[in-house]
């Protein structure tokens, strides 16, 4: 077990570097934001989902609108069912306590670490679980640091601050990108969301855009899967 | 050092840790009950880039001139790249070159 979380620790290591620095990346704009420290390492270690934190600390504002922040972070963080259910043959001998314990150190990267190693045959849930603590552990370091620095720059706006989100936003979409079936879910997406910012009241434009956008999607006959 | 949390706040954050781990756990447990349906999983599939959209379109459209350059900027690196951290970069250079007066 201890070779195993070791293991998955170590497989995780390149990846986690990548996870330092986009989490010090969202720790310097949550200092921005008046996040303090403490709040930040609760969010980390109780919600842990990297673009659904960024979502999150975008929404920020002296009136926090809990409701649809909660509602986003739901959204974004769908594909998780997806990723659960892809893990049950890897816990088909667990205990429903290694079960409850082990999912909540699911992230993106260690979840794609262990299915790769599932296909080699030999991941278990314990090179799963080293590889969540491993992510965790540089998650929290990077944005802790990115934290401290973002409390001692002062005019943030002089060096594009208040443009970070939009551009770390514009490069995940293009990262999400799949193809021609995303061509008109995503314009759909975007006037839906123009729209709605314009007659629904906060933040309810990006939810009513994103579902919106991907039930445009479901018509049939539009963006059928191109063979790769 | 400010180390109190406020009601809001620990809402906010009980709500989404709440919600992320229903859905961790909750896709383990039902992973069996889930419709088959080609529809569902393509909806799932789509969602996490549209809502993205949803969020960044209209923001980049009150950032100006500059910002949509900066915006293409970031887009084509990213694209390149695959580096989201190095395609921030290049966005947020050109919105910060575009502010200092020559």
């Amino acid at each position: 077990m201890i070779y195993q979380l070791k293991k998955g620790a170590v497989a995780n290591l390149p990846i986690a570097a990548s996870v330092g620095v986009y989490g010090s990346v969202l720790g310097v704009l949550a200092a921005q934001k008046s996040i303090t420290w403490l709040e930040l390492l609760v969010m980390n270690l109780s919600v842990f989902a990297g673009s659904a934190q960024f979502v999150m600390v975008d929404m920020w504002g002296p009136h926090l609108p809990v409701l649809e922040m909660v509602f986003a972070v739901l959204i974004i963080n769908l594909r998780y069912l997806l990723i659960g259910a892809s893990l049950n043959p890897l816990f088909k001998k667990s205990s429903i306590t290694q079960k409850s314990f082990i999912m909540h150190f699911v992230a993106d990267e260690n979840w794609a670490v262990t299915m790769a190693e599932y296909r080699k045959g030999t991941a278990t849930i314990w090179f799963l679980l080293g590889g969540g603590l491993c992510v965790m552990s540089v998650w929290c370091f990077g944005t802790m640091i990115g934290h401290q620095l973002g409390a001692v720059i002062k005019r943030p706006e002089l060096w594009a601050f208040d443009f970070a989100f939009a551009a770390v936003f514009t490069a995940f979409a293009v990262n999400m990108w799949r193809g021609k079936e995303d061509i008109l879910p995503w314009i759909g997406a975007a006037v839906i969301a123009i729209l709605a910012e314009k007659f629904f009241p906060g933040k309810w434009y990006i939810i009513i855009g994103g579902l919106g956008g991907a039930i445009l999607r479901l018509i049939p006959g539009v963006g059928r899967k191109q063979p790769k | 050092m400010n180390c109190s949390i406020n009601l809001s706040t620990a809402a906010a954050i009980a709500g989404a840790a709440l919600v992320t781990y229903s859905l961790r756990f909750g896709g383990l447990i039902l992973a069996d009950k889930f419709p088959k349906s080609k529809k569902f999983n393509k909806f799932m599939e789509t969602l996490p880039g549209t809502i993205i959209v949803a969020l960044v379109v209209p923001e980049l459209l009150s950032a100006g001139f500059w910002g949509g350059v900066a915006a293409f900027s970031t887009g084509l690196c990213a694209w390149k790249t695959k580096n989201v951290f190095i395609a921030m970069l290049v966005g947020m250079a050109i919105v910060a070159v575009s502010r200092h007066p020559a």
